[in-house]
């Protein structure tokens, strides 16, 4: 159990996807100036990256090894994550269209995303167990949504102010950005797994 | 031999996994179907409601689906800036000022007003009211359903004694509603700009 606190407190803090292994960036400042979308976006995140380190776990572990075909780890995780969403976003929208609503246009948005194959390729790396995989995904998204509202919350605040007009924009949102990572570089060390 | 024998062993379980994938979502796809457009649906709960045709489709739910399909969103005249507003945040797109081809806003509510000593029941202003809020019969006096009446102007055209005036809805004790508090236009305003700024 210790160990799956490690692995949370690890993905969520001291090796955020966003801030310290730079995976997923594009949702991080394409989708972050309005609070409501960075949620939605976290939302979706989240479950996506927590099924896609379920079903990449079980086909590399039920399909690849027995086949000997471990090198084709990306490849085959690619089509599953994206027939994996496919299908979920196709059975959310006729069972609930409420929660589609939310997640509604993020599912395809992050289904291409690089952290979701980061998520899938690390935990083959780590040789996760398969709660351990589970863990991880969950960890991953949870930090990366932690960031995500963080940031969406910092440049709503942002676009109030008077920022120099050299500054405006995105130049102020890298900079914040930049800022942000610097802080979590403060997590650094404080568990090691 | 090997080499060949190697590529089919890599193939094969590649081939099944896509193969089974096609499959799954191709069933997913006829399992799950949903009749109609969601964007189209929450579009036409935006628009007034007014049928009254002057962006250039036969109804609201008409140009909702043409919105969904990337019609312009200023051609709503009863609605106004407000509903373009609303659209363009529902839709993520820059709001744009109503277009002045398909008419203006109307600062006050209006109603048609049919003056009854001079129409001659002739039903054709019946037939152009697109929410059915004028009564009367063939060679009888009609009249207008104030509370149903949108004002949106189709039945002063086909009048041919011009007998229909628009005329604004009085306020009275029971309409008045306390005005809005005027938004701080300028805080808007800049943020608007930062914000297009990012997405260029």
């Amino acid at each position: 159990m210790n160990e799956f606190l490690l692995i949370l407190v690890s993905t969520i803090l001291v090796n955020n996807f966003v801030l310290v292994q730079f995976l997923g960036l594009c949702p991080f400042m394409g989708v972050s100036s309005k609070l409501e979308t960075a949620i939605g976006m976290s939302a979706a995140t989240t479950f996506v990256l927590t099924l896609a380190s379920v079903c990449s776990y079980l086909v590399y572990t039920y399909l690849l090894v027995p086949f000997n075909l471990a090198y084709l780890k990306t490849i085959s995780f690619i089509m599953v994550i994206a027939v994996v969403v496919g299908f979920t976003e196709l059975a959310l929208r006729k069972t609930s269209p409420v929660l589609y609503r939310v997640l509604g246009i993020f599912l395809p948005l992050i289904t291409v995303n690089c952290a979701v194959l980061g998520v899938a390729l690390l935990n083959v790396n780590r040789n996760h167990s398969f709660a351990e995989s589970v863990f991880y995904g969950f960890g991953a998204a949870a930090g990366f949504s932690l960031v995500m509202v963080a940031f969406a919350a910092l440049r709503e605040r942002v676009a109030m102010v008077d920022v120099p007009k050299p500054f405006q924009g995105s130049a102020i949102a890298m900079l914040s950005a930049g800022l942000m990572a610097l802080a979590f570089m403060g997590f650094t060390g404080l568990v090691s797994i | 031999m090997s080499a060949l024998w190697l590529i089919l062993l890599a193939a094969i379980p590649l081939v099944g996994l896509a193969i089974f994938s096609g499959a799954l979502l191709g069933f997913a796809e006829v399992r799950f179907k949903v009749e109609g457009n969601p964007i189209a649906d929450q579009l036409n709960d935006i628009l007034p409601q007014t049928q009254c045709g002057q962006c250039g489709y036969p109804g609201c739910r008409p140009y909702a689906e043409a919105m969904a399909n990337g019609e312009k969103i200023n051609k709503c005249p009863p609605g106004g800036e407000s509903t373009i507003a609303a659209i363009a945040d529902l839709l993520g797109v820059e709001p744009e000022p109503l277009d002045a081809e398909h008419g203006l806003e109307k600062d006050v509510p209006m109603v048609a007003y049919i003056r009854e000593d001079e129409c001659i029941g002739c039903t054709k202003c019946i037939q152009a009211c697109p929410v059915d809020a004028i009564v009367g019969a063939a060679k009888q006096m009609h009249t207008v359903i104030i509370d149903e009446c949108t004002g949106c102007d189709l039945c002063v055209e086909p009048c041919p004694v011009d007998c229909i005036d628009m005329v604004p809805v009085e306020t009275t004790i029971n309409t008045w509603f306390w005005q809005p508090p005027t938004p701080n236009i300028e805080l808007i305003a800049t943020d608007r700009t930062a914000a297009s700024g990012e997405k260029s």
